[in-house]
């Protein structure tokens, strides 16, 4: 560690962890409910699992970006960061501001929660991945801007580099776009058009400038490639990423109510998505090809490789199956969309928090070369037990939304949706089976650190 | 491929593109916005509608629901439960909307359940006025099907 204060990742990195363990428990909690409609019911509905899976993931997401950007930017910027206290102050307030939010999802029942958290002053609550009550929105909001200006001082008053500014560009937006959040107009084809504004404006542009910020920082650090070459590489990632995900924006407008132009702008635009990550997994292997250093920290770099892959997988490949206007007519709302979701977010953004922890946790933790080769054949264990598990994942809910347009969709005879129900209860089986083998490698990835370091 | 084009020329396209492909959005993001009123029938949307619709965000209805394709795949889409299940008549569907959310929730063993939810007649009214407003809205004929 070449500055101390690149030490404020550490607890960031632990944290966005252990909600991943959340994250995941939750989900397998869902796949069972889904069988079992009398699991856990009436304790615990489906509505509450949901949100406490998909908000667990919010959270540790950003998590692991703040941690990825603390450890990353006081070596971009060659200087320590402006104020390590405020980023371990914003870390606590986060902390408690999302466990808060959990605990008042599992134990509050939703319209109480609404009452009891002013959402009648701006009413926010209740769309889809935004359910937070307001003050933690507000929250949420000033431990961004406190992160952005932490950054930002330290890059302003120390080294810029392509990979600072991108960085730093991705998180101004994923702010700007969360205003959208506290925006909720009574027309609910308005409101959906404008939740979009954040919730793919996050995912498919925003998002994807942090990630390739961050792939840019851990690539050089561990194949050595001149900086001059992976900036180009960078730069070209998310030219793509803008050109093709701002207007891509419109596969999502094609059937809620928005006019019919977005069905080729959406179609269009969106074709051309799965390129920056097709872009990615050129730039990791060539990269790597390329390399000056042999790291010993070698699981890294095959987190990197893993990471440019299963995006394009998830989100390029799963995301094409469906972002075609004429497809998605029968995809729309459907277990495909939920099997994109799924493989795309652990692709993309679990697997690049990953990367960055696989390379910085070891430096943080006093081993500037790396884990054991020990520790490091039973993360890469857990590395295949994951992508396996989400592969299987994918699979199951891809046959079962495919089965469900074929019962309701298409066709003459068709049946309704609990019917349909019935006929993917055995793939959603196969599907929890898969959770958790995903579970079983997170567990064996958490091991990983514990693996006692050769004398 | 990647040999022939330098920092500089990447450099460009991405403020190039991402500024152009920006404009664009935007320009049609006004365009959406003046479209919507006509497509959603807004002159139609009570207060009881807006009611509904506040009801809907409350209970979170979203976290198991699909409403016009968007939401969770738990329980069917509600875009289309007027046609469906109101055969597309007011009085019948507002009929069956109070002996649907009164039953919950259903004492089938497995069946995913809805929980009771607890609401006076008058919201369940609101939430089925809710529910007609958005069945009328055009988006692109979708849903393809009446199950769908």
């Amino acid at each position: 560690m070449k500055y101390s204060s690149q030490a404020v990742a550490k607890p960031y990195f632990i944290f966005a962890l252990v909600l991943l363990a959340g994250e995941i428990l939750f989900g397998l909690l869902m796949s069972i409910q889904y069988v079992y409609g009398d699991f856990l019911f009436p304790l615990i509905p489906f509505n509450v699992l949901r949100m406490v899976h998909t908000n667990l993931l919010i959270v540790l997401i950003l998590f692991g970006f703040m941690g990825a950007t603390y450890y990353l930017i006081p070596e971009e910027a060659e200087r320590e960061l402006w104020s390590p206290k405020l980023a371990i102050i914003t870390f606590w307030v986060f902390v408690v501001a999302g466990v808060a939010t959990i605990l008042g999802y599992l134990f509050v029942p939703y319209a109480t929660l609404t009452e009891i958290t002013f959402n009648e002053l701006l009413p926010t609550m209740g769309r889809e991945f935004l359910e937070q009550p307001l003050p933690t929105k507000v929250g949420i909001v000033l431990v961004v801007v406190s992160y952005i200006v932490n950054v930002s001082m330290t890059v302003l008053k120390g080294r810029r580099t392509v990979i600072t500014t991108v960085l730093i560009t991705g998180l101004l937006g994923l702010a700007v776009f969360f205003l959208f959040a506290f925006y909720v107009p009574d027309n609910l084809i308005m409101d959906k058009f404008f939740w979009w504004f954040t919730v793919h404006l996050w995912v498919e542009a925003t998002w994807e400038l942090i990630m390739g910020a961050i792939l840019a920082f851990v690539l050089i650090k561990v194949t050595g490639v001149d900086r001059e070459h992976i900036d180009k590489w960078l730069y070209l990632i998310i030219a793509m990423t803008m050109v093709s995900g701002i207007l891509g924006t419109g596969h999502h407008f094609f059937y809620m109510g928005a006019p019919e132009y977005w069905l080729w702008i959406g179609s269009i635009s969106s074709a051309v998505e799965p390129l920056p990550f097709f872009l990615m997994i050129l730039f990791a292997f060539t990269m790597s090809r390329d390399r000056k250093i042999k790291h010993d920290n070698e699981i890294a770099l095959t987190w990197a490789k893993g990471t440019a892959v299963m995006a394009f997988i998830g989100a390029g490949v799963w995301g094409f199956f469906h972002t075609l206007a004429p497809v998605n007519m029968y995809t729309h709302g459907t277990q495909l969309t939920a099997a994109h979701g799924h493989l795309s977010f652990y692709g993309a953004y679990i697997m690049i928090i990953f990367t960055v922890i696989s390379y910085a946790m070891p430096i943080l933790r006093g081993r500037p070369h790396g884990n054991s080769k020990k520790a490091q054949n039973v993360e890469l264990t857990s590395f295949w037990m994951m992508n396996i598990g989400m592969m299987g994942l994918t699979l199951a809910l891809s046959a079962a939304g495919l089965v469900q347009i074929f019962d309701s969709r298409v066709g003459t005879e068709l049946i309704g949706f609990m019917e349909s129900a019935e006929s993917i209860s055995s793939i959603f089986m196969i599907r929890a089976g898969f959770g958790l083998l995903v579970f079983i490698g997170l567990l064996t990835y958490f091991y990983s650190f514990f693996v006692k370091e050769e004398a | 491929m990647t040999e022939r084009i330098t920092k500089s020329m990447a450099k460009n396209i991405y403020y190039g593109g991402g500024t152009f492909a920006l404009l664009i959005f935007i320009a049609l993001t006004f365009d959406t916005v003046h479209q919507i009123p006509e497509r959603s029938n807004e002159v139609n949307m009570t207060e009881s509608v807006v009611l509904g619709k506040k009801l809907w965000e409350n209970n979170n209805c979203v976290g198991c629901h699909t409403i016009v394709g968007e939401g969770a795949y738990y329980a069917p889409e509600l875009m289309n439960v007027f046609n469906r299940r109101g055969a597309s008549d007011e009085v019948t569907f507002k009929a069956y909307m109070q002996g649907w959310m009164a039953a919950q929730p259903l004492a089938v063993p497995d069946r995913r359940k809805m929980p009771q939810f607890n609401l006076s007649n008058e919201e369940v009214d609101n939430l089925s006025d809710f529910l007609i407003w958005t069945s009328k809205v055009n988006a692109n004929d979708w849903p393809p099907t009446i199950e769908g």
